[in-house]
């Protein structure tokens, strides 16, 4: 198929960025949609033109490194998919396809369609996270756990922190991301000990970092690849609220 | 020659560790905070070791490659993890652990090793459990197993189909306690580009920024090296995109030794390759196989018309299948180890009995499996294998049986460690895929996450602490010593020589063609005279790369295509050494198979008398040939015996 790409480009985090249109033949249905982008990269750099920069790795939808927002949505058209996961078949002959990075304060441009998301990591760091040191800690069987909250808290750990959820946003908000690691421990009772100190400490975190509130449009999950649950949200909220009265 | 010296303690193997861990040196908490460490890589090896070297006290700096320690390609191991609970009361202990995977591996694997990590296993799974883990549990609330590849008891631990995001997230946790601690401070988006020594030990690194294209020195008393795999020297791998040798490859031209380079495993069950822009090959978990049957069509016009689309499997009567495995391993079925599986797969389509349009694909069929347990049983325990294959694919893997084909999916060759994991340079540790010290020349299936951890939050905190204890009045090492200042040059050099080269190819399309040499001939199954021919291809090759590849934008700020030819540069040179190695092992042994040894049957002949040893390789210089070193194994407490998988 042939198509037209309208893609984001920007030099650096400060440079002012631009649409450049690019006309791409002969792209097989059975492509991914990275595979398409490798190969105007390989054609970009025959020319010897700078090839378009964008965030990848395992290309299989779990190291939650790519991050495109296409045409209008994170991670392209279809639902519980990560970009890497789309395929060329999802497109017709002679579309347009337009290629955004995520656009969020907390996830500045580093070029093109790249961006830093240090601020999720900054976010886990405030506290998500069990303090055990290695060793020292009981036999694995010590501590029996209801299958369906295992299950639920298995729900909540497959985020893969991607981000898509903050890009669909209209307020940038990081609720359904920071939810999920709260409501993941939460549900433990690994996670319980801490459970008061960590909420306040990452949802501080997420204000402090330009993150904005949640007003329940659930957009971020009907985005996320993962299908992580607004009910993540609803928890956190409780643990919260829980936290700040107790 | 270069003294190989094991280091393996005294005592009865199963004292060996405990012993060594009673007599071994340690630092004072005080002098902890004294001594720098660098972890190079933030999988489950890196991750976990930077972690606990950080809770202990020492100052640590971790580098990853990626935006975030969060995506290291271990994120990316489906099925499961090994360890010897014997909670299902199926007979497992650590000595059997131990014994499936040196037998697994084809006796080729230092069995002190192997028996530390099976007795460090069960360590693991309470750890992660106390981390928070959602492993997979029973109704009564307890841990769940399931079986894997070559065993006979269900001793894998798993959570859903995503495992290794489970574990990673896991050590990812640790070590965000610690670098809000202060204990760790992260380097992202960074990638080693060589090893500085100083006095002939390890004292720091080279890297570059990706992001700005600045070159860094950073020094350290230790350095450790977690950097995974080499697999992607076959262009198309299960690995990520940016998984690299050249760590490890950097670390050998500086004087460590690289063993057994040509072990790699080859993964039974990946997606079919579909056309020749291809970027990479996914892996559909071996847990499939566990309610999978694998087949082809008896006929060969069955397999002919199913290549052309003029048939379905579905239509394909019961009579007219030829469940290979069931067939020749009545034993183990479906279930034995991945070289077995991947090898008979591999005959069969050769044989003519391929399926999907190039003939290269077996079936993978869950008819059987549905039929006794129920839908919603099989999409509970794939569900999210399912939905990956059929975005692919475009095809329900419910309805018609899923195609699988072998790929690329980890070396089990590495550099050379000794029991302390160190490798022959003092000071320079390597953990996870990145050595090769446990899975000696095949893998068991749920055994990479085990070594990984095993490595990283059991082992190395122990083992670097006992070569630390003498350095504690070594002070900080300056950056700016004429050592780092000559490697940082070197580096700037061979950037600039890149640049220089001002050809025609793309980095991409000579990475590619050094992908089919190597799976023409240093692949699945080898021989001498196609392992001869790659040599010479891959000098060949090398030497059109560095006359003919185009490397474009600058040197400053990112630059992505620089970044794929330093790479593929080193995997030049890694190629070689891998053919060479395969060519110098006349012998069949796990995912080493050559033509030439094999039995009646078709399978592997190992040569014990002669080749029962460790290669260990030296580098001598651009222009010479390596030197072969060996390291001889020596069975004390298990007997070699001929692998045999058809009966029990």
């Amino acid at each position: 198929m042939d198509l037209k790409l309208k893609i984001w480009r920007q030099a650096a985090q400060d440079a002012p960025g631009k649409f450049v249109m690019y006309p791409i033949q002969n792209i097989s249905s059975e492509a991914s949609f990275l595979e398409m982008l490798d190969i105007l990269n390989e054609q970009l750099v025959a020319k010897g033109e700078d090839p378009v920069a964008f965030d990848h790795d395992c290309r299989e939808g779990i190291c939650g490194m790519c991050s495109l927002f296409i045409n209008g949505k994170p991670h392209g058209p279809d639902a519980a998919i990560t970009t890497c996961q789309l395929h060329m078949r999802r497109f017709n002959d002679g579309d347009t396809i337009v290629i955004e990075p995520w656009r969020a304060k907390p996830f500045p441009v580093i070029k093109d369609l790249m961006v830093d998301r240090t601020a999720f990591d900054e976010i886990i760091q405030a506290g998500g996270f069990v303090s055990v040191n290695t060793g020292g800690v009981p036999d694995a069987n010590a501590i029996p756990i209801k299958k369906r909250n295992a299950d639920l808290a298995m729900d909540a750990a497959s985020c893969i922190g991607c981000g898509a959820c903050v890009a669909a946003c209209k307020n940038a908000s990081a609720m359904l991301f920071v939810s999920a690691k709260v409501s993941q421990f939460a549900l433990l009772p690994q996670g319980k000990v801490e459970a008061k100190e960590r909420v306040q400490k990452m949802v501080a975190k997420m204000d402090d970092l330009g993150f904005g509130n949640c007003t329940n449009t659930y957009a971020c999950e009907a985005e996320c690849p993962k299908e992580i649950s607004v009910t993540n949200i609803a928890r956190m909220n409780r643990e919260f609220l829980c936290a700040k009265v107790s | 020659m270069t003294n190989l010296d094991s280091k393996i303690p005294e005592g009865p193997l199963a004292q060996k560790w405990t012993n060594y861990k009673a007599k071994q040196n340690l630092v004072n908490p005080a002098n902890k905070r004294k001594i720098d460490v660098i972890v190079v890589g933030t999988g489950l090896a890196g991750g976990a070791a930077a972690a606990s070297l950080g809770e202990l006290g020492f100052n640590v700096k971790v580098f990853c490659i990626q935006d975030s320690p969060r995506r290291a390609h271990s994120i990316a191991a489906q099925g499961g993890i090994n360890a010897a609970k014997n909670y299902p009361n199926d007979g497992d202990s650590i000595y059997r652990l131990f014994y499936d995977t040196v037998k697994g591996g084809d006796y080729r694997a230092r069995e002190a090793n192997v028996y530390r990590l099976a007795e460090v296993s069960n360590e693991i799974i309470d750890q992660c459990v106390a981390q928070g883990v959602p492993f997979a549990r029973e109704y009564g609330g307890l841990l769940d197993n399931r079986s894997f590849g070559g065993a006979l008891v269900s001793r894998t631990f798993y959570a859903r189909g995503q495992t290794g995001q489970q574990l990673l997230l896991g050590a990812y946790s640790s070590l965000s306690k610690e670098i809000s601690k202060g204990s760790v401070k992260l380097y992202t988006r960074r990638e080693m580009l060589d090893l500085v020594k100083v006095d002939g030990r390890a004292r720091g690194i080279i890297v570059r920024n990706l992001v700005t294209g600045e070159l860094e020195r950073h020094a350290a008393h230790a350095v450790l090296i977690a950097t995974g795999g080499y697999g992607n020297v076959f262009f198309l791998s299960t690995n990520a995109m940016t998984s690299n040798g050249s760590a490890a490859w950097r670390a050998f031209k500086r004087g460590a030794l690289f063993a057994d380079p040509s072990f790699v495993q080859i993964h039974p069950t990946c997606i079919p390759v579909h056309g020749d822009y291809q970027s990479k090959l996914t892996l559909m978990s071996e847990s499939l196989r566990n309610d999978g049957r694998i087949w082809v069509p008896k006929k060969k016009e069955d397999a002919e018309k199913i290549q052309k689309g003029e048939l379905k499997p579905t239509v394909i009567a019961e009579e007219d299948r030829d469940y290979y495995l069931e067939r020749r391993y009545p034993a183990f079925g479906n279930l034995v180890p991945r070289d077995v599986a991947s090898r008979a797969a591999k005959e069969r389509c050769d044989a003519g009995h391929g399926v999907g349009s190039t003939g290269l694909a077996v079936y993978l069929d869950f008819k059987d499996a549905i039929k006794r347990l129920g839908k919603n049983v099989i999409e509970a325990r794939y569900g999210n294998l399912f939905q990956m294959y059929e975005k692919i694919v475009d095809e329900n893997p419910y309805e018609t049986p899923m195609m699988i084909y072998p790929a690329i999916h980890y070396t089990m060759g590495g550099v050379w460690v000794d029991y302390e994991l160190q490798s022959t340079i003092p000071g320079l540790f390597v953990g996870g895929e990145a050595n090769f010290s446990d899975h000696g020349a095949n893998r068991l299936g749920a055994s990479a996450l085990m070594q990984g951890l095993s490595d990283g939050y059991f082992v190395l905190p122990y083992t670097m602490q006992n070569n630390l204890a003498d350095q504690i009045n070594v002070p900080r090492f300056d950056t700016n010593s004429p050592e780092f200042e000559k490697t940082e040059k070197e580096v700037q050099e061979r950037i600039d020589k890149l640049f220089a080269v001002k050809g025609k190819k793309t980095v991409d399309s000579i990475h590619r063609r050094l992908g089919l040499i190597m799976w023409d001939h240093v692949g699945m199954s080898r021989n001498a005279e196609g392992l001869k021919k790659a040599i010479k291809e891959i000098k060949e090759l090398r030497k059109e790369f560095w006359t003919d590849v185009k490397v474009p934008g600058e040197k400053t700020g990112m630059n992505v295509e620089l970044e794929k030819a330093l790479r593929l540069a080193d995997f030049l040179e890694l190629g070689e050494l891998m053919a060479m190695d395969a060519l110098d092992r006349n012998e069949s042994c796990g995912g080493h198979f050559r033509e030439e040894y094999q039995t009646e049957e078709g399978e592997a002949m190992r040569d014990d008398k002669n080749f029962m040893f460790v290669s260990a390789w030296e580098y001598q210089g651009d222009d010479k040939e390596p030197k072969l070193n060996k390291e001889p194994l020596v069975y004390e407490n298990i007997e070699v015996k001929q692998r045999n998988y058809k009966t029990a």
